[in-house]
């Protein structure tokens, strides 16, 4: 009994090492952001009021708990600005999750399908772009689609076009930004679950009178979603609080959020409006994580 | 048969579409098929043909060729050469899919996301039966692998014992002109798959269906098969009943891969009659009965069955007195192996050979028994001896 003691304590530790780490870096500074989404905006540093003294006594603090007021969020439900923002948001983020799904799966599938030292090779590939900053490669982007730049060259010289094409400051450039910068990340999760299925699976399949498509379809394809649901929640969610890539290649007539969020914040000096914005889009993003976990979990019981 | 399965009328029935030849008449001829992969020569001019109603065993060690060949049957690889005939029509490029013949797994390649039922239904399915009918044939299929009450279970959820006869049952189910088991029993353990053995056979025989099994396991591929192809370096070594191949073994590598034998390497000496003299450098002169295929005159090798030598403490006499048998080797006992139901001794023969012979234990106690380092003879009758080309 004595040497389980001895493991006792660091075990412990290990055990709740992760809620520390929540509670510090996830759940202390939401609170933070709830508080101030509740705050009202001022001329003051820091630019909102009520502010939480401790020093100053009981009832102080009683007076600034009654000063917290949910209008910020009264006031995004009811400006078109937010509500298009948020919707706007959501229309990339699906549009830009399907064009990664469609172009992801093929890559993903042709790796897997690959020999196996190709595969390492097409791994590397696909990572590579990443050791390069990721402004760096939108910066680049906005070379090769300005009005002289490289595609509209491209396109002249092969006598497509006649004159230039708009290309920069449209949802076009936005969404070869977004599936570009994202690719890999639909890739990599697709590709994991595609080169551990069994190839047998297919053949079986083949053998049971399936033509490809339907071996594909009835076989492949079912048993790469949880591929396919890790990759989307990896592109989905980040792409929802886009903010640079909006920001460089899309027009400014339409926002998404994450822009308006910055907007708020440094433009408007907003605190408070950017900050209830900040947490009905960690609301909105909960809806989708939550319908993952279920459909996993229901995955694992069937499994067992 | 006693029981009559309702609609196990194979050849009317085929979900695969063309009628089966009649039990047998030749079902499928392989013609000269080979298959390289890179430099390796995987099957190497392989020719065979199988009956209707046969089952097939193709035995060999590994990277003999055996899986390759059944693929090409199964159409996952398609040879360089040669021609594949099922019921007269060439399919050595046709995909899979358009095959009436399926295959049961290694690993049996159950879809794990679907139920026993669904397993069983896809190919029924995909051949575009009706519903009612699938859910018949299913109900038929579950109940000839005895996988009642199992139907909703995933197949995670099943034993390996029970996995198994999803995998035959949905390869059943579309009534193909052919079989393929590539290593249908190597994944469960010795019980199990002795018992299995035995429900296959049976299947096979009540079902008329024509069976080829791929296999390692000679004691596996002599207990089924009709007639069994030994494979080696991607050529076929010797196809005959199980009988023929362990009793007369056409070359010495078939000899030495199945069952144990003992090898005297010499030159035929003098002939007498039906009988053969064979000079041997480590065994004498030993006398064989002649082969009936003429054996040229250059290196030969004499072969004999560990169980067809007799050991005993003195020669054997007749009455007269004089000695009986005609090959007799003398030597010590080098090494004894009890194995139960027989003691496999190792003999160091007086002239230099070593010599193994396995002895049935047919007493109890063990008064037979020979002791290390006895000095005993060992015989055998000329018709014991296979003479092969060395």
């Amino acid at each position: 009994m004595s040497s389980r003691r001895i493991f006792a304590k660091p075990a412990r530790f290990a055990a709740i090492a992760p809620y520390v780490w929540m509670v510090l870096f996830f759940l202390v500074p939401f609170g933070f952001v709830l508080k101030i989404s509740l705050s009202q905006t001022a001329i003051a540093q820091p630019p909102y009021e009520p502010v939480f003294d401790l020093t100053a006594g009981w009832d102080a603090l009683k007076a600034a708990f009654a000063a917290l007021s949910v209008d910020n969020f009264k006031l995004l439900a009811s400006d078109d600005i937010y509500v298009f923002a948020y919707l706007r948001s959501l229309t990339v983020a699906v549009t830009a999750t399907a064009l990664l799904l469609l172009i992801g799966y093929p890559i993903a599938y042709g790796m897997a399908r690959l020999p196996k030292r190709w595969q390492a090779v097409a791994m590397v590939l696909v990572i590579v772009p990443f050791w390069t900053s990721f402004l760096i490669r939108i910066y680049a982007w906005i070379n090769i689609l300005q009005h002289d730049g490289l595609l509209n060259q491209i396109l002249l010289a092969l006598h497509l076009v006649s004159q230039p094409v708009v290309w920069l400051a449209t949802d076009t450039a936005m969404y070869i930004g977004i599936v570009y910068s994202y690719l890999p990340f639909m890739v990599l999760p697709l590709y994991a679950t595609l080169a551990k299925m069994e190839p047998a699976l297919e053949e079986a399949a083949s053998d049971l009178g399936a033509p490809p498509w339907q071996v594909f379809w009835l076989v492949t394809f079912p048993l790469s979603l949880p591929g396919v649901g890790a990759g989307v929640l990896l592109c989905f969610i980040p792409i929802v609080g886009e903010f640079v890539i909006p920001d460089l290649l899309a027009g400014s007539n339409a926002l998404m959020i994450g822009q308006t969020l910055w907007l708020e914040f440094f433009t408007n000096k907003d605190w408070p409006v950017a900050s209830a914005a900040a947490i009905v889009l960690l609301v909105v993003l909960l809806v989708p994580l939550l319908l993952y976990e279920r459909l996993q979990k229901r995955q694992l019981e069937q499994g067992r | 048969m006693a029981e009559e399965l309702p609609g196990m009328n194979v050849a009317a029935e085929t979900a695969g579409g063309d009628a089966c030849p009649a039990t047998g008449q030749p079902l499928l001829l392989i013609e000269g098929v080979a298959k390289t992969f890179g430099m390796f020569r995987a099957v190497d001019g392989v020719s065979l043909d199988i009956k209707a109603g046969e089952f097939f065993a193709l035995l060999g060690p590994s990277g003999c060729g055996k899986t390759t060949l059944l693929r090409m049957l199964a159409g996952f690889e398609a040879p360089d050469e040669g021609r594949i005939l099922l019921g007269g029509k060439d399919i050595a490029q046709a995909l899979p899919h358009e095959r009436p013949i399926n295959m049961m797994f290694q690993n049996y390649a159950l879809f794990p996301h679907l139920s026993v039922r669904d397993n069983i239904a896809f190919g029924l399915k995909r051949a575009g039966m009706p519903r009612a009918d699938i859910a018949t044939r299913v109900a038929e299929m579950v109940a000839l692998v005895k996988l009642e009450g199992l139907e909703k279970r995933k197949p995670d959820q099943l034993s390996g014992g029970q996995r198994q006869r999803v995998a035959l049952a949905r390869a059943l189910a579309r009534r193909p002109q052919l079989l393929l088991l590539d290593e249908p029993l190597a994944a469960l353990d010795k019980k199990l798959r002795e018992s299995t053995q035995a429900e296959l056979m049976e299947l096979q025989r009540r079902l008329g269906m024509t069976f080829i099994i791929v296999t390692h396991d000679q004691e596996e591929a002599m207990t089924m098969a009709d007639r069994i192809g030994v494979m080696n370096a991607g050529k076929l070594a010797q196809v005959a009943s199980p009988r023929e191949l362990y009793e007369a073994p056409r070359s010495r590598w078939v000899a030495e891969f199945v069952g144990d034998i003992n090898l005297f390497d010499g030159e035929s000496k003098l002939r007498d009659g039906r009988r053969l003299v064979i000079g041997t450098r480590d065994a004498g002169a030993l006398v064989v009965t002649e082969p009936r295929e003429a054996v040229g005159a250059g290196k030969l090798a004499v072969a004999i069955r560990p169980e067809k030598i007799k050991l005993s403490r003195r020669a054997p006499v007749n009455e007269a007195g004089r000695e009986t048998a005609i090959n007799t080797l003398e030597g010590v006992i080098a090494d004894i192996c009890y194995l139960g139901g027989t003691t496999t001794y190792k003999v160091k023969l007086d002239t230099g050979g070593m010599l193994q012979a396995s002895v049935a234990n047919s007493a109890r106690l063990d008064v037979d028994a020979y002791s290390l380092n006895q000095h005993v003879v060992a015989w055998f009758t000329p018709d014991d001896c296979v003479v092969l080309q060395s």
